[in-house]
């Protein structure tokens, strides 16, 4: 099934002295929350990375069960932290294409709240990869990228303070709209900030992206062909840095995304690089990309302008009819799924959430096998996972 | 026969007058001079004695006074890599938080001491006094003005060499004894990497050498009167060992690209992971001073030490203006001490941009780049001893000459390759057609 193990670069010396088993993390400060990886190790060079996860469990499909579909949004915040919009946004579509199976009780989000979904999500995809620019960097050494993708998210999270009073989880999106109005002023602060951020991704491919020592570390590092990313299942930044044009904003669009027009960027082979499609370095960069993209998406909805009218579908209560559905949504990481099965009760029979995260590091083990230990952190860096959507 | 060995037979033979020549070794030292020419008064000691107390005043200033330097160098790095990053760095400690890192230390002094209980407790205390008492025994040697300097040794660049890799064995002990596979991988790329680094910064230190026909750090600065004597533009060649032998210097004190072996984010702190309180603060310490050292050695083998621009005979010698002349035009105490902070300013400044390096692309580094590089300046400096082998104003201009189209074609072919940007954006047409589905 997996595709063939990319070759090692190094010469297999035998007979092996005796493997070093390391255990990494789960207190490690570059595995990203608390993943522990078991490195058996000969020297530097990694023979296997087996990692085992678990440490942030916190039983949310089963907790869901016993809960209102409005009482599951703020769960949902818990998971991928670092986008909590989306995760809102995901889990709120699944209920929606649930309670649209009945035309009665759901008649569709109404377009401002349409609009303003948009328009939160893809802020909040900016904010994402910009922590994961940050880190990245300062997982290869370079730690001042780190800071200026903090200082620059932290406006997004202001935006964000403004408009739904948290930092952090949001519960701003609800099943059938959004849960409050924009307050005044608040396009143009968007519009000053997209002024403000776009020629930065200039600066920071400068700084980092087109850095010689960046490159060595990321070029040819852990390449993930299409085949083996399809067959893996990994979705989102990590499948179009393997050089599939696979977006579902695009492709099968959700929402009000068929309405803009915008790029879904691919990495691919820059032999003056030395890159390949697949490597560290075109996950990141495809991260980059999508950035410029999003707030070529943001632009649009401020040209156009927010149209007037309610943010919040009017219904009684969050009752879906008798059935189940699976909704994907692109967040930030890749395709989010919720798979919910209800019996007519305010409450889910089961909830089931499929983590892009959780995929991309079922990748890892086999990534990794054959590098080197500063190439696990390039790895991990790069597949960009959050232990809270792995976890759950 | 030679001293040590005639010591070594001869018990008897250890007077007065054998321990001078055993600790001075140079035939007329700076002491000695200094004691004909400004402290009569000690005349009426034994000859030796006289010149103990001088070289004793000046080593119990060096020991006052230097580790006071990272004191300083660990706020300037805050500092500088706060301005680097958009923030202000420590503002609350004393104005401007210039205070900060006296209160950090007085914090680590009042940690916890903790020895692992499984680890080898002898080296696990011992190695930081090894680091720490090496980095700062490399300071005996460096002249920092016409009498300033602890010890005028016939060897000196020989000793700086032979001291500062003693600190790899400090590393080694360090991680060994800690007991802690993480401290154990920092040690063993710290070891690899030292070694590796050190033969770079010998065969640099031996251009020097070759040029100068002498090891004493001293009697190479003397011969770098004004900018065009100075050593980096004396040859061609001397000009590419100075980068050459910088680099390597921030290799060999483990700073960001090379900083492998305490790699943060890989290691967590790598060979002293397990150190805390004033244990943790003594390496810390070292490697600031160590980091001042590599980089005042650099400025007196390639950047004229404590002669300025202007050759000496052409300033006053004495007397305020002379000092603050001498210190204006980077010559004297404060010019060295100059020269000195702008190369560990350098070497901040790389910190807080570049990413780091893997082990093996280190090694390849130095091994398939800067050794080469290193006997071809080698040869180059020979061959250019035999055309000229005196320096005159020809060789000079020459020199310059060939340095200057050097780095026009240098920065001229990098140019190029960074003009064209990282990557040409595609349309989204061609991205459409590459898709795969």
């Amino acid at each position: 099934m997996a595709a063939p193990q990319p070759e090692s670069k190094f010469i297999e010396l035998k007979p092996f002295s005796d493997e070093m088993i390391v255990s990494m993390g789960p207190q490690h400060p570059s595995t990203h929350g608390v993943l522990r990886l078991e490195l058996k190790l000969d020297g530097e060079i990694v023979r296997d990375a087996i990692p085992h996860i678990g440490y942030l469990h916190r039983c949310f499909e089963k907790h869901s069960e016993n809960l209102n579909y409005q009482q599951i949004i703020p769960f949902t915040d818990r998971m991928d932290y670092i986008a909590a919009m989306n995760m809102n946004w995901g889990f709120c579509l699944a209920v929606e294409e649930l309670l649209a199976t009945d035309e009665k009780k759901f008649s569709g989000v109404p377009e401002r709240g349409e609009y303003l979904r948009v328009l939160i999500g893809e802020l909040n995809r900016i904010g994402s990869h910009l922590l994961s620019f940050g880190t990245y960097g300062m997982d290869l050494g370079a730690f001042t990228p780190f800071l200026y993708a903090f200082r620059d998210r932290e406006k997004i999270l202001l935006l964000f303070e403004k408009i739904c009073g948290a930092r952090l989880t949001y519960n701003y999106i609800r099943v059938g709209g959004v849960s409050r109005d924009t307050p005044p002023g608040f396009i143009d602060e968007v519009k000053e900030f997209i002024d403000y951020f776009e020629p930065q991704i200039d600066k920071y491919n400068a700084l980092l992206t087109a850095n010689r020592i960046f490159i060595e570390r990321t070029a040819k590092v852990a390449v993930m062909d299409t085949e083996m990313a399809i067959n893996y299942g990994v979705t989102g930044p990590n499948l179009r840095g393997a050089g599939l044009q696979w977006d579902l904003r695009r492709d099968e669009p959700y929402s009000i995304y068929d309405r803009f027009d915008f790029d879904v960027p691919v990495g691919k082979d820059i032999p003056e690089l030395g890159v390949v499609a697949g490597d560290c370095w075109n996950r990141y960069k495809v991260r980059m990309d999508e950035m410029k993209q999003s707030i070529q998406i943001i632009r649009q909805i401020l040209e156009s302008g927010l149209p007037n009218g309610p943010i919040q579908a009017e219904m009684k209560a969050v009752r879906p009819p008798k059935g189940e559905i699976f909704s994907r949504s692109e967040a930030p990481r890749g395709e989010l799924g919720f798979y919910i099965v209800s019996d007519g009760t305010p409450k889910p029979v089961r909830l089931k959430a499929k983590s892009p995260c959780f995929t991309a590091l079922s990748a890892l083990q086999e990534l990794s096998r054959g590098l080197m230990v500063a190439d696990i952190i390039a790895i991990i860096g790069s597949i960009d996972i959050v232990m809270g959507e792995v976890d759950r | 026969m030679p001293l040590g060995l005639q010591v070594a037979w001869n018990p008897d033979a250890i007077g007065v007058e054998n321990l001078h020549q055993f600790f001075v070794q140079s035939s007329e030292s700076w002491a000695q001079r200094y004691v004909q020419n400004h402290a009569p008064f000690l005349e009426h000691l034994p000859a030796p004695l006289g010149e103990f107390a001088i070289m004793l005043v000046c080593c119990v200033i060096f020991v006052a006074v230097v580790p006071l330097l990272p004191l300083g160098l660990v706020l300037a790095e805050r500092k500088v890599s706060a301005h680097i990053q958009d923030r202000v760095g420590p503002m609350r400690v004393g104005p401007h938080g210039i205070l900060q890192t006296l209160a950090d230390g007085v914090k680590l002094i009042f940690k916890e001491d903790h020895i692992p209980r499984e680890g080898d407790k002898f080296l696990f205390v011992v190695s930081p006094y090894i680091i720490f008492a090496c980095s700062f025994a490399v300071f005996a040697a460096i002249p920092f003005g016409r009498s300033i300097l602890v010890s005028e040794l016939n060897i000196g660049i020989f000793y700086i060499m032979a001291i500062s890799s003693v600190i790899v064995m400090g590393v080694i002990m360090a991680g060994w004894a800690s007991n802690s596979k993480w401290s154990l991988l920092g040690a063993m790329r710290s070891a690899a990497q030292i070694v590796s680094y050190e033969i770079p910064i010998g065969l640099g230190i031996l251009t020097v050498v070759m040029l100068m026909q002498t090891l004493n750090m001293q009697e190479i600065v003397k011969g770098q009167d004004g900018i065009a004597n100075w050593l980096i533009f004396r040859t061609p060649f001397t000009f590419i060992a100075f980068f050459v032998f910088f680099i390597s210097s921030i290799a060999e004190v483990n700073r960001t690209p090379f900083d492998l072996p305490e790699a943060e984010s890989e290691l967590v702190a790598g060979f002293h992971t397990e150190y805390s309180g004033m244990r943790f603060a003594l390496f810390f310490i070292a490697e600031y001073a160590n980091m001042f050292a590599v980089s005042a050695i650099a400025s007196t083998l390639f950047l004229g030490g404590w002669h300025g621009i202007v050759p000496a005979e052409m300033l006053p010698q004495s007397g305020i203006l002379g000092f603050l002349l001498r210190a204006v035009t980077l010559g004297g105490l404060l010019g060295v001490v100059i020269k000195t902070l702008l190369l560990v300013f350098v070497m901040m400044w790389l910190r807080w941009t570049l990413p780091r390096l893997r082990v093996d692309q280190l090694m390849s580094l130095c091994w398939k780049y800067f050794i080469p590089i290193s006997f071809f300046n080698i040869l180059g400096v020979g061959i250019w001893g035999l055309i000229f082998p005196k320096d005159s104003l020809l060789s000079i201009i020459i020199s310059i000459a060939v340095i200057i189209l050097g780095l026009i074609f240098t920065f001229g072919v990098l140019g190029k390759s960074l003009s064209q940007g990282p990557e040409p954006p595609p349309s989204s047409a061609e991205r459409r057609v590459s898709a795969t589905t």
